[in-house]
């Protein structure tokens, strides 16, 4: 039988691991909030993101906590003009054009990266990269500690900006009832193009947060968005809290699972939750319909 | 009966390909080209005449594959019934995912996930499980005799999958011109609607399933024929599902024709791509990419939507002009 120590040590791992899980699902969930459609190139984008951070440190030295500030409004405007230019048009406003427009986005994507950079894994070495901090009774990774206090700020900052902002406003009023929002003046092509740049900074957020840990390869972000999908749908679509909560769940979950079964059979516990509550209850923990 | 004559008109030039060219690379690019035809033939039943977009035609693939593989590795079983045995093992994967996913009421964003999520399901369970080779994978081994679905001439696997092609053909034209295939398209329009006018959604979705994962997983039965080979990433990897839609989708979905065309534009720019800057890895998939992208932006009927529609244009406009002439003349 195991300690208790270790199994607690395993649940603060996962909720460590669960906290950018989370914020990469938020993203997801806050883009089919507002447009309704699962993101397929959300992972791409991660993928992306990560070689951004990475090569922020290798060719200019910058930490990737301070590059998150240069990287997340970057892909801010990145997310922006894909869905402006490339998604909105391409898709004549139909929901399965959609999916299939961010599809071939993920391809396009992520095979531009392996075509750039190669199948190679990329790390970076910090000085602080295998630092870790005494619990008493444990060690916790120091990244993985600040990258779980991040996580938590910027999932503040996004519901400041929700709340607060004139576009938060129209962001809400246009996921309630677009056609209406349309009819009080919103212009819903710029808001959801705002909706897909704030999603897509979450990503390049994640990816400065995993970089220290974590590597850079044109197929990294996969991993990480099929878990996403499952937080997504576990939280309910559209449900920032549900994204969080949901998150954290899967995070401590792969980490028991993965620590009893091992790594492949614990992802398989995540997909076989995702398909059990997609066909369960589609809607989610927290969602309010499907 | 003339409706079945465009689809005989194609295989017979199809099928006159190996007398002019021998080359063995050109057969085998054909071969493929076929193999990821009929693949998206199967996704164009349910996707293009249903409206159900899957994005996990590898569960179908995979299982067709993997059934015929384990049943003569394994067991020793002929391979003609082995490959009987792969489409049923691939309708019954349709069957079951298509009864727990459309009880379910899943549809839009929610299917694309749950099949994403069942293909991945199976890849991870065939990549540990011992009866599928686990990370090894399985070789069948090799007999070149007819009645072990082998050949020693690339001719013959040519004209088989092209045989199972042209049956693909002909169940999408039986389909189009069916009450089933009105009852498919109707609930693809608009499902609530047709489910008001009387017609069972889940049992036409369900139909649909089965037959698309059956004519996928034939195609993933004629992979294992070809390469004697099959592993988890192939058989239940991303790369199938992508294709199976990728073709019917750039050739025109919802069509006869839509597969066959897409598969062979999108593999003869693959090969172009590699022809001209040599086997890059990654180069024939980002154009995939941006050819799916341009296509739903420019001809989201694809190419086959884009050819009648121009072909009616310029009917149309022949049949003004000619009306304008006979004016003049007239006048």
């Amino acid at each position: 039988m195991l300690s208790p120590v270790i199994l607690f040590t395993a649940v603060l791992n996962g909720l460590m691991t669960g906290a950018v899980y989370a914020l990469v699902a938020l993203g997801l969930t806050l883009i089919y909030g507002v447009l309704h459609i699962i993101n397929f190139a959300h992972g791409a984008l991660l993928s992306a993101a990560l070689f951004a951070a990475f090569f922020a440190y290798q060719k200019f030295g910058l930490d990737p906590y301070l590059a998150a500030l240069l990287i997340a409004p970057a892909f801010f405007a990145l997310g922006y003009g894909l869905q402006r230019f490339v998604i909105g048009p391409a898709s004549h406003g139909d929901d399965r054009n959609m999916l299939l427009v961010t599809l071939g986005l993920a391809v396009l994507i992520e095979n531009a990266l392996l075509y750039a950079f190669h199948a190679d894994t990329r790390t970076i070495d910090l000085s602080y990269g295998f630092k870790s901090v005494d619990l008493g009774f444990t060690f916790l990774s120091l990244p993985r500690i600040i990258s779980f206090a991040a996580v938590f700020a910027v999932a503040l900052l996004l519901w400041l900006i929700m709340a607060l902002t004139d576009t938060g406003k129209a962001i809400r009023a246009v996921a309630k009832e677009k056609l209406g929002a349309e009819l009080a003046g919103i212009d819903v092509a710029h808001i959801y193009a705002m909706t897909f740049g704030l999603g897509t900074a979450c990503v390049a957020i994640a990816a400065c947060l995993l970089i220290p840990t974590y590597y850079a390869n044109p197929k990294a972000g996969d991993a990480f968005v099929l878990i996403a999908f499952t937080i997504v749908v576990l939280g309910g679509m559209g449900s920032v809290p549900g994204a969080l909560l949901g998150g954290l769940l899967i995070g401590v979950v792969e980490s028991l699972a993965g620590f009893y079964f091992g790594e492949s059979l614990g992802q398989l516990g995540i997909f076989l939750i995702f398909i059990v509550v997609l066909l369960v209850r589609p809607r989610g923990l927290f969602g309010v319909s499907a | 009966m003339r409706a079945f004559l465009p689809i005989a008109v194609v295989v017979a030039v199809l099928a006159a390909v190996p007398l002019l060219i021998h080359s063995n690379v050109v057969l085998n690019f054909l071969v493929v080209t076929l193999m990821i035809a009929l693949a998206g033939q199967g996704w164009n039943i349910l996707g293009g005449y249903g409206g159900q977009y899957s994005f996990g035609h590898a569960a179908f693939f995979g299982t067709g594959a993997y059934m015929t593989a384990i049943l003569q590795v394994h067991y020793g079983v002929n391979a003609w019934i082995g490959f009987a045995a792969g489409i049923a093992a691939g309708a019954a994967a349709g069957a079951i995912i298509g009864t727990l996913a459309f009880r379910a009421g899943l549809r839009s964003s929610y299917f694309a996930l749950v099949t994403l999520a069942f293909a991945e399901v199976l890849r991870i369970l065939a990549s540990v499980a011992p009866i599928t080779g686990a990370g090894v994978g399985l070789l069948v081994k090799l007999d070149l005799r007819a009645q072990s679905f082998q050949f020693q001439s690339r001719v013959i696997f040519y004209l088989v999958i092209l045989a199972l092609v042209a049956v693909s053909l002909v169940m999408a034209q039986l389909l189009e011109r069916s009450r089933f295939g009105v009852w498919l398209i109707a609930v693809r329009e608009n499902e609530d609607a047709a489910m008001a006018l009387g017609v069972d959604a889940f049992t036409v979705k369900f139909g649909a399933m089965v037959l698309s994962a059956a004519i996928t997983a034939a195609a993933g039965c004629f992979y294992v024929q070809y390469f004697l080979f099959i592993d988890s990433g192939i058989a239940y990897g991303a790369w199938i599902s992508i294709e199976a839609l990728l073709t019917p989708i750039i050739g025109g979905v919802g069509t006869v024709f839509g597969a066959l065309v897409g598969a062979l534009v999108v593999k003869s720019l693959g090969e172009g791509a590699k022809l001209v800057t040599g086997d890059v890895p990654g180069l024939d998939l980002m154009i995939y990419g941006a050819v799916l992208i341009a296509v739903i932006r420019f001809a989201p009927r694809g190419l086959v939507g884009a050819f009648t529609d121009a072909r009616a244009h310029l009917a149309r406009r022949l049949m003004t002009s000619r009306s304008a002439i006979k004016e003049v003349a007239r006048g």
